[in-house]
């Protein structure tokens, strides 16, 4: 067991109850992204119950159930910190694959106990359901902070989704709870019937339909695009209005292309956004709790893990894969 | 059958206009409709050449229709004014840029954006206007126009170093203003060095800001921190110089229009930095998601402005006493200005001397 497993002053102890799968879980352990050393314990969405607090906790005791989400560590004097943006300090220190202040690797939470500093602990809302929860601590985050930064919260303006996984499901939920109506875009028609009736999004645009597409030219306020595979920007940035913003939190392996003319012919954008700082995190899950949002998860024990990697690898699941640990033998 | 430009209107004028693709201008007799109740005209003194004037008579955009009558950064007198018309009088200085129409009734025209009109607007050039005829540009003696399009020239500003701003000025001087890069204190990037980027070093001089020029040579460093005031200069080839400056950039105007790498721009912002694109480089550009996602950065667009801004960003640069520098040509050499134009060899704009030297065939 690393030292960094046990509980300093500022720390709290978990006991991992459920983690979910995230696709970063995927690209990170097949070093999609370049960078990984092994042996890697992926898992950064993790709900748990406290069994432990260092003397100077005060945030949380004994018993609380609470979130462990992407980061673990960061500087906290810069820029980014002092403004809640813990995402963005250059030091950040991620919650596996990373290297902690004391030198020792990070593991995340395909495992049983986690040692976590309080400052970068969640409480977990009392009436959010733990399973179908855990995935916010990312894919929820991930979609709620930049909707909020880049203004995509004016009831009755109109949002696009681009993808519907882990994220653009979430994103879609998010975007009804702000009271936007929401148009899924996606290249599969078979998607249509579950996004409208289950997830409440208002229409369906099939993107390799080029007369769907074409309807749809100059009608989308924002676009918020979780695709992670490479794809053609052009027909997205025609979806949008005059002044649309596109926001890519996808993070695809190979680089895009950005026509210009359509950006500056329509003085639009397209921005990035990665996942939250804290203080945001908990925002979010307080948010999801005031409109019971939660994801759409498929629960499995720990030992079905590399079909469901598999699985997902083919977005086989809807939405996301929960790993419950605790019933899991590990 | 549509009549000739000669007779297809009551009112006879002239200019040069580009026949062909080959891009060169000669002198060209047209017409242009009687005065409106809602129109002024033009006794044209001076026009700007913009680079989409060379990129529109060689047909580089693939939409050109000839004969071609360009220029949109166009200033004189009114010699006439309608009788609705209440912006303008009679002896005026007056100007117009790179619209001349708009719905005036849709989401965007009513927001003071007309040029993004939903019904698409009309632009001073190469266009269709509303009577099935072509707009003719400011290469030319005299110019109607609907007095909403006209922007009104104070009298102590030179008309011919303010011309161009008509069109580089509120390129620029519009997403300074929309992507909230004009704040005091702030430090702005300027990618290239012509007619667009001159100007933008000067404005964000005037709103206060530290600026460092960013281009691929070191031959216009001189010039740009001891004649346009830049703060700084970064030499966008030099690995070095690049590395240094990284992330310490609130924002950037880039207003190269060749394919360029889009990566060590975004590396110069801040977190939350804006990269703003107002050159029109022809092919997509490779887009660094990472650098993006990893900084919460944006890139974003911009053409030209509404008319309500570019009257406001020509009273802007009349108190700052901001004009563009200028050659100041005669009308038949607008070819070699051309040519020279497509090389870069310019400091920084040519302005044809249309009222001294444009003469009827």
């Amino acid at each position: 067991m690393p030292s960094s497993m046990e509980n300093g002053e500022d720390d709290v102890t978990l006991k991992i109850l459920y983690c979910g799968v995230c696709h970063s879980d995927l690209h990170s352990v097949k070093n999609g992204w370049g960078g990984a050393k092994y042996p890697l314990v992926p898992g950064h969405e993790i709900v748990g119950v406290v069994t432990k607090v260092g003397s100077s906790v005060k945030k949380f005791k004994v018993g609380d159930h609470v979130g462990v989400g992407v980061i673990v560590g960061s500087c906290t004097n810069c820029e980014n910190c002092k403004q809640d943006l813990e995402n963005y300090c250059p030091k950040m220190i991620l919650t596996y694959g990373s290297t902690d202040h004391d030198g020792t690797m990070t593991y995340g939470g395909y495992s049983d106990i986690m040692v976590a500093h309080q400052n970068f602990v969640l409480k977990f809302p009392d009436n959010l359901p733990l399973d179908a929860g855990a995935p916010l601590l990312c894919a929820g985050i991930t979609v709620y902070s930049p909707m909020k930064y880049y203004g995509m919260t004016e009831a009755g303006k109109h949002l696009g989704v681009v993808g519907l996984g882990g994220l653009g499901h979430v994103a879609v939920k998010i975007g009804k709870a702000f009271g936007l109506k929401v148009t899924v875009i996606s290249t599969s028609p078979k998607k249509e019937k579950e996004a409208i009736e289950k997830l409440g999004a208002d229409s369906f645009l099939v993107s390799r339909d080029p007369e769907k597409m074409k309807a749809a030219l100059g009608t989308i306020d924002y676009i918020v695009d979780t695709v992670s595979a490479v794809h053609p920007l052009d027909p997205l940035l025609g979806l949008l209005k005059t002044n649309g913003k596109l926001v890519q939190v996808g993070l695809p392996e190979k680089p895009l292309e950005l026509p210009i003319f359509p950006l500056a012919l329509g003085r639009k954008l397209v921005g990035g956004s990665n996942i939250g700082g804290l203080k945001e995190t908990q925002e979010m899950l307080d948010f999801c709790a005031k409109h019971n949002i939660v994801a759409d998860i498929e629960l499995i024990k720990m030992d079905y893990i590399n079909t469901a990697m598999e699985r997902l690898s083919k977005a086989d699941v809807h939405y996301r894969f929960v790993i419950d640990v605790a019933n899991s033998s590990l | 059958m549509p009549k000739s430009p000669e007779l297809e209107h009551p009112q006879k004028v002239f200019g040069w206009a580009a026949r062909d693709t080959s891009g060169v201008l000669s002198p060209f007799n047209f017409s242009r409709r009687v005065n409106g109740d809602n129109d002024i005209t033009l006794e044209v003194h001076y026009c700007g050449i913009c680079h989409s004037d060379l990129h529109a008579i060689k047909n580089e955009w693939g939409n050109s229709v000839y004969p071609m009558v360009p220029g949109h950064e166009i200033v004189g007198v009114v010699t006439e004014v309608g009788s609705n018309v209440t912006k303008f009088k009679v002896g005026d200085k007056a100007g117009v840029g790179c619209i001349v129409g708009s719905c005036r009734s849709c989401d965007r025209c009513t927001q003071d954006m007309e040029i993004f009109c939903s019904n698409t607007a009309i632009l001073t050039y190469n266009c269709e206007y509303y009577d099935g005829t072509r707009t003719y540009g400011g290469y030319s003696n005299k110019f109607v126009v609907d007095e909403h399009f006209g922007i009104q020239f104070p009298d102590n500003i030179p008309l011919d170093a303010t011309a161009p701003l008509l069109c580089a000025g509120i390129t620029v001087y519009s997403p300074m203003k929309y992507y909230g890069l004009s704040q005091p204190g702030m430090h702005l990037g300027v990618v290239g060095l012509g007619g667009l980027g001159h100007v933008a070093v000067k404005f964000a001089k005037a709103f206060g800001m530290k600026v460092t020029v960013i281009s691929t040579s070191i031959s216009k460093k001189e010039e740009a921190i001891d004649r346009l005031g830049a703060d700084d200069f970064l030499v966008s080839r030099d690995p070095d110089q690049m590395q240094a400056a990284v992330g310490t950039l609130d924002g950037i105007i880039d207003t190269a229009s060749a394919v360029h790498p889009l990566l060590p721009l975004i590396s110069l912002l801040k977190n939350d930095g804006k990269l703003v694109m107002v050159g029109a480089p022809d092919k997509p550009l490779e887009l660094p998601l990472f650098s993006l996602l990893m900084g919460r950065k944006l890139i974003g667009g911009s053409a030209s402005g509404g008319i309500k801004e570019t009257q406001e960003m020509i009273n802007f640069a009349a108190k700052h006493n901001i004009t563009a520098d200028i050659e100041v040509i005669p009308m038949d050499y607008v070819n070699t200005a051309m040519e020279r134009l497509a090389k870069g060899d310019v400091r920084y704009r040519f302005v044809i001397d249309v009222g001294n030297t444009l003469k009827s065939s």
